[in-house]
């Protein structure tokens, strides 16, 4: 089953602290290459801050292109992975290891099941 | 047939759900065999082991069921493998080997109550899966409307397939993190139905009793874990007083019960529990507050009660847990066994930097100790600023007549 774990950092404007970036790359690349020797890893990225993010809505019938990100939210989506998981409970040691306080303050972990994409007729 | 269903059905549908891999699937077949058994029973006799009875048929149901499923998804000729699905064990002997996994059930505790549920959906699947409580019964113990109720297990169930959500025991190493809201679950059902709120008595009875089972099984399940012994201690203690502590309708408080209505030889089990979970491992909040709860019981009268030893263990329960409300019980047991002013000091306290300045029981608390003290103008108020605060109906008829008899004096 696949995961997709999304990472969500409060975003301090000038990113983390020069001492915890090393800590922060650190820990992403250790799950990195966990991740990729036991085969598991599907995607990771990395994303820009919230500060630079566009979003276009549909709205009255029509798409608008509006500056920011899609919610005004304390803590913005910072990055994510998507790897194999037996079930949840190997999710959750997973999610635990991934470093959440990518854009400079706490933050948190959202684990998603990835549904199948219908086939295309 | 109803005696086996409560008693079994939660060890029968662990079963099922493994074999499975569904809980509703599990539900079904188990119906189905339940159905069954209620033509061939009345016809053939019941038979020697009527649990395995169920689970061999509804396992046979399960089988069917999927060879349909693969018969129809391969797109072969329909029904050509279908066995007579009315084939039902006829000839079964007794032979139970079907039935010994214990395991099965201490999976299904974990998976009901997998922190990745909210509490609500733990509750409610825990009562209806591993106690055997229909959707109605849970819905009339916990006040809800029953279409709730579902909702609520069906979102947990859905939550349980779609995420991942595993039928297994937790590694040793994840164990106690994973105890934690499992036990949790246990004491909050048995707390629905010991708190005195409103509600059918007799559901409120059988929370109390399924809480207890619960404990039960989980110390048979994963023996000597210190803190499901001390658990069960607890909730044996608490619920010992059960028929002294309302007198038609109305609240007694513990000074003021009939002391002949507890149930003795179930404090002595909880004492002896806790003295077992005690040997067994290190302590915990659920073994202080039954061991405070044994304090109380084993005092054969009020003015008996330890007060200094409930003050020190109210204590250690604080280094666990640091909330107001155990710093207020605290300074209530320090009024009664180092004086009332030393107490009051405390709740005094309490009250200007606690944040429980709006909450009902530490007004009720400093009222009890000035109405000891004699001075009853002070506590007539605090009792009524205690009645401003809460609307529960039997601790205000309780605290109105408290409010009389200061004012009377």
């Amino acid at each position: 089953m696949q995961y997709m774990f999304l990472i969500y950092s409060e975003e301090r404007p000038e990113g983390p602290p020069p001492e915890e970036i090393e800590r922060i790359m650190s820990g992403h690349w250790a799950v990195m290459q966990d991740a990729r020797q036991k085969g598991v890893l599907r995607a990771v990225e990395r994303l820009k801050p919230s500060s630079v993010a566009t979003t276009v809505r549909t709205q009255n019938g029509g798409p608008v292109t509006l500056d920011g990100p899609f919610a005004e939210t304390k803590e913005q989506l910072a990055g994510y992975y998507i790897l194999e998981c037996k079930d949840l409970d190997e999710a959750i040691e997973w999610a635990k290891r991934i470093p959440s306080n990518c854009k400079g303050l706490e933050g948190g972990i959202e684990i998603r099941p990835v549904a199948d994409i219908p086939q295309l007729p | 047939m109803e005696a086996v269903f409560r008693q079994e059905s939660g060890r029968i549908i662990a079963t099922l759900i493994r074999l499975a891999r569904s809980f509703d699937r599990a539900e079904e077949a188990m119906q189905e065999a339940f159905a069954a058994a209620l033509v061939a029973w009345p016809e053939k006799g019941i038979p020697q082991n009527p649990a395995a009875w169920i689970t061999a048929a509804a396992h046979r149901k399960l089988i069917d069921r999927s060879r349909r499923e693969r018969t129809r998804v391969e797109k072969q000729e329909a029904l050509r493998y279908e066995s007579p699905s009315a084939a039902l064990p006829e000839d079964w002997t007794g032979d139970d080997s079907a039935m010994h996994f214990p395991d099965d059930r201490l999976r299904l505790i974990f998976t009901c109550c997998h922190p990745a549920l909210n509490q609500e959906g733990q509750v409610a699947l825990t009562l209806r899966t591993l106690g055997g409580l229909t959707t109605g019964e849970i819905a009339r113990a916990f006040l809800l409307p029953e279409p709730t109720l579902a909702q609520r297990l069906v979102r947990a169930k859905r939550k349980i397939q779609e995420a991942g959500i595993p039928y297994e025991v937790p590694p040793p190493e994840r164990l106690e993190e994973r105890l934690a809201p499992v036990r949790a679950v246990i004491y909050l059902i048995f707390n629905e139905g010991y708190v005195a709120t409103a509600g059918d008595q007799l559901v409120r009875r059988d929370l109390c009793a399924e809480g207890i089972r619960l404990a039960r099984v989980l110390c048979d399940l994963l023996a000597g874990d210190s803190e499901n012994l001390g658990l069960l201690a607890l909730m044996l203690l608490h619920d010992s007083r059960r028929d002294a502590r309302m007198r038609s309708g109305a609240l007694v408080t513990l000074e003021e019960q009939d002391r002949s209505l507890w149930d003795r030889p179930q404090i002595e089990e909880g004492i002896y529990t806790l003295r077992h979970a005690m040997r067994s491992g290190p302590p915990g909040p659920y073994q202080l507050q039954a061991a405070i709860a044994a304090l109380h019981a084993e005092a054969a009268t009020p003015a008996d009660t330890d007060w200094a030893q409930i003050g020190l263990l109210y204590g250690g329960l604080l280094e666990f847990t640091n909330t107001p409300v155990i710093a207020l019980n605290q300074a209530v047991a320090i009024a009664m066994s180092s004086g009332f002013q030393e107490g009051l000091k405390r709740i005094d306290a309490l009250s200007a930097s606690g944040g429980l300045e709006q909450y009902y029981l530490l007004h009720a608390a400093r009222a009890d100790i000035l109405r000891r003290m004699g001075r009853a103008r002070e506590a007539a108020a605090a009792y009524r600023r205690a009645l401003e605060l809460t609307g529960n109906q039997i601790e205000r008829e309780f605290l109105r007549r408290r409010l009389a008899e200061v004012a009377a004096e």
